[in-house]
Order: C-alpha cells, then structure tokens, then sequence
C-alpha cells in the first residue's frame, strides 16, 4: 500500500470508531440517558475504556441491559444501583465520595495545600531578615544600611555603591 | 542537616508507594457480591436442555459456580485443577457456561473431562451480568445458606486449591444449614 493511502486511511480510523453500535431511542430524553450513562460507566474488561468507546463484548452487554432499562422506564439512579450491585463502585468513572475514596477525592486539595505552605516558607526564607513580614521588598534605606553595618557588613555595602558610581561615570 | 534529609524521606516514602502500586492487581475488581445472597437463575442444562437448575434447588449444600467457554484460554489451563477437585468429591461444582456454542461446549467437556455437576448454558451473557462477572473463568464458593463467600478471579491453580478452596470448603462444609 502507498503510504500516502495508508495515512489518509489512519486518519480516517477515528471516525469508524466513534458509532460502535449507536442506538435509537423513540424518547430524545432516554437517548440523552443512554449516552451519559454509557460514557460514565467503566468497562470493566479494557479498564481505561467507557461502555460507550469499548468494542468488548462486556460493553455491549452493559450497553444492552442499560438500554433495556431505560426503555423499562428505569430511572438513572436505579441504573446506576443496578451496575454497582454487580460490579461495585469500580464500574464508575466518578466513585462516590465514602471513606475509601477520600483520598481519591481530597488527595490533590490535599498536596495543593502543602505546595502552598511549601511555597510561603520559601518565599520567608529569602526575604532579607529585616523585612519579615512586611511584605513587598523595598530597597535598602539608611535605616537597613545602618542595620546592616552593625552586623558588620559595611563594607561590602560600600563596595556596591562604588561599583554602582563608576557604573554611571563610564 | 534538613536540605538533605527531607528528599530522602520524600524518596523512600515515593519509593514505598510505587512498591505497594506493583503489587496490586488492577484487574482483580473485588466483588460487591461477597456475603451477600447469589444472584437467582434458572437456566436450562449444557447437557440436558429441556431441563433446567435454579439457585434455589442448590440450597443446603456449598457448591462452587465456575464461569467457564470453550473459546476461553485460561480455563483449558484451569480444567485439569477443576477435574482433580472434582474427583475428591469435596464440594458440588457447577459450571456457567458462559456466551458459548453448546455444541462446542459439549464437546470441550468430552475431550478435556467433565468436573461439573452440572452445567447451566447462558447464551447471552444475562447470567454472567448479574454474577458480575467480566472475565472468563470466575469462581464463586456458596455456603450451605446461599451466600456468596469467595469470589476468585482468573484461572485457579493447585496452589490455591490447597491454600484457599478446600480449607473454606471444609469450614462451610462444619456449618449448619
């Protein structure tokens, strides 16, 4: 095969996979449940697959029986107690909230908060001693200055200003 | 002394996880059936259709149900081990003949051997759903009461006929009815 071919086949793939098996409703509403409820349900075969996208015989499975329970006039909720009565909170792509998902849920507030704390303490450590809670740095003034030179640091500060003099002469 | 501990300890604490995380087994889902009822069937036999065996005939005994097909590789893996449980007469073994051909089924048993008590036939998978069941084989131990008390997935191997199947059918066996 001519690779150009074959490339205009590749790219075409995504449009033979996306209409598995679609189904048709005679109530736009069931058809509206049926898609939401098959693109949140977890195939159990391929993992990382909704019922919708997977071509496994297991998924079509569940996509029958939530077919067939919509047109009983199920309710989602029912479906949804249906499916994890059988499979367990696995077959959900978005697990409830129980104890056993906590840390599924808070894990990423939880390492968002340490980011911050770690964030705000290094932020502290490299503000001048001075300045400690004070917020935005200033540049050292005749009070720092003085600070400073007591803490014996005249003259590397007298150094600055001489470079920072012949600086502005050349 | 901290600059250099605090990765360290970062390190051994990312390190345990990831040791934890290569020993889990994604694909065994545990099930929310255990101890709870077995889901009702009544379904007609591989080997007698005109007949059929429900849940509620199996009431008073522990028997194993095994999901089984003659299109699936692990369980020609897996036969032998059922034949040899079998022969031992510990437990009734019935088999869910699982999305297969009978023809191919029936014949699957005449040449491989049959461990199974009985065998019911479920054509369309609405068995297999109700058991929860995702992959073939499947094996499921039922007390004398009805009530599912172990799920094992995949295959089961002599070592887990010696280390899990024949001590819990011995225990459920001492239960009362």
């Amino acid at each position: 095969m001519k690779p150009g071919i074959l490339m205009l086949l590749l790219l075409l793939s995504p449009f033979a996979a996306q209409a598995i098996d679609s189904r048709q409703f005679a109530n736009p509403e069931q058809q509206e449940a049926y898609e939401t409820l098959t693109s949140e349900l977890r195939c159990l075969v391929c993992q990382n697959q909704t019922i919708a996208d997977s071509n496994a015989e297991l998924a079509a499975d569940l996509r029958r029986q939530v077919q067939e329970m919509l047109e009983q006039g199920k309710s989602r909720e029912e479906i949804v107690q249906f499916m994890t009565d059988r499979y367990g909170d696995f077959v959900l792509y978005k697990p409830p909230f129980k104890l056993k998902t906590g840390l599924l849920w808070l894990g990423p507030i939880v390492f968002l908060l340490l980011g911050l704390v770690a964030v705000f303490f290094v932020i502290r450590q490299r503000q001048p001693r001075s300045q400690q809670g004070f917020g935005i740095p200033t540049l050292p003034g005749d009070k720092e200055v003085a600070a400073v030179t007591e803490n014996g640091q005249a003259e590397k500060l007298a150094k600055i200003r001489r470079l920072l003099d012949e600086g502005d002469v050349s | 002394m901290l600059k250099y501990l605090l990765p360290l300890i970062l390190f051994i604490v990312m390190a345990i996880f990831l040791a934890i995380g290569l020993g889990l087994k994604p694909n065994e889902i545990p099930s929310p059936l255990l101890n709870k009822p077995a889901p009702a069937f009544a379904a007609p036999k591989l080997q007698a259709p005109n007949e059929k065996l429900a849940a509620a005939d199996l009431k008073g005994q522990v028997w194993l149900f095994n999901v089984w097909a003659s299109w699936c590789v692990s369980c020609r893996e897996e036969h032998p081990v059922l034949n040899q449980l079998a022969r031992q007469q510990a437990v009734v073994i019935i088999g869910l003949n699982y999305k297969d051909d009978p023809a191919a089924a029936k014949n699957w048993l005449d040449t491989l051997g049959n461990p199974y008590n009985v065998s019911i036939m479920d054509q369309d998978g609405r068995i297999g759903l109700d058991w929860g069941v995702y992959g073939v084989p499947e094996t499921f131990v039922m007390d004398k009461k009805g009530i599912v008390r172990y799920k094992h997935t995949g295959p089961v191997m002599p070592d887990d006929v010696q280390t899990i199947f024949l001590p819990l059918i011995a225990q459920l066996q001492a239960e009362a009815p």
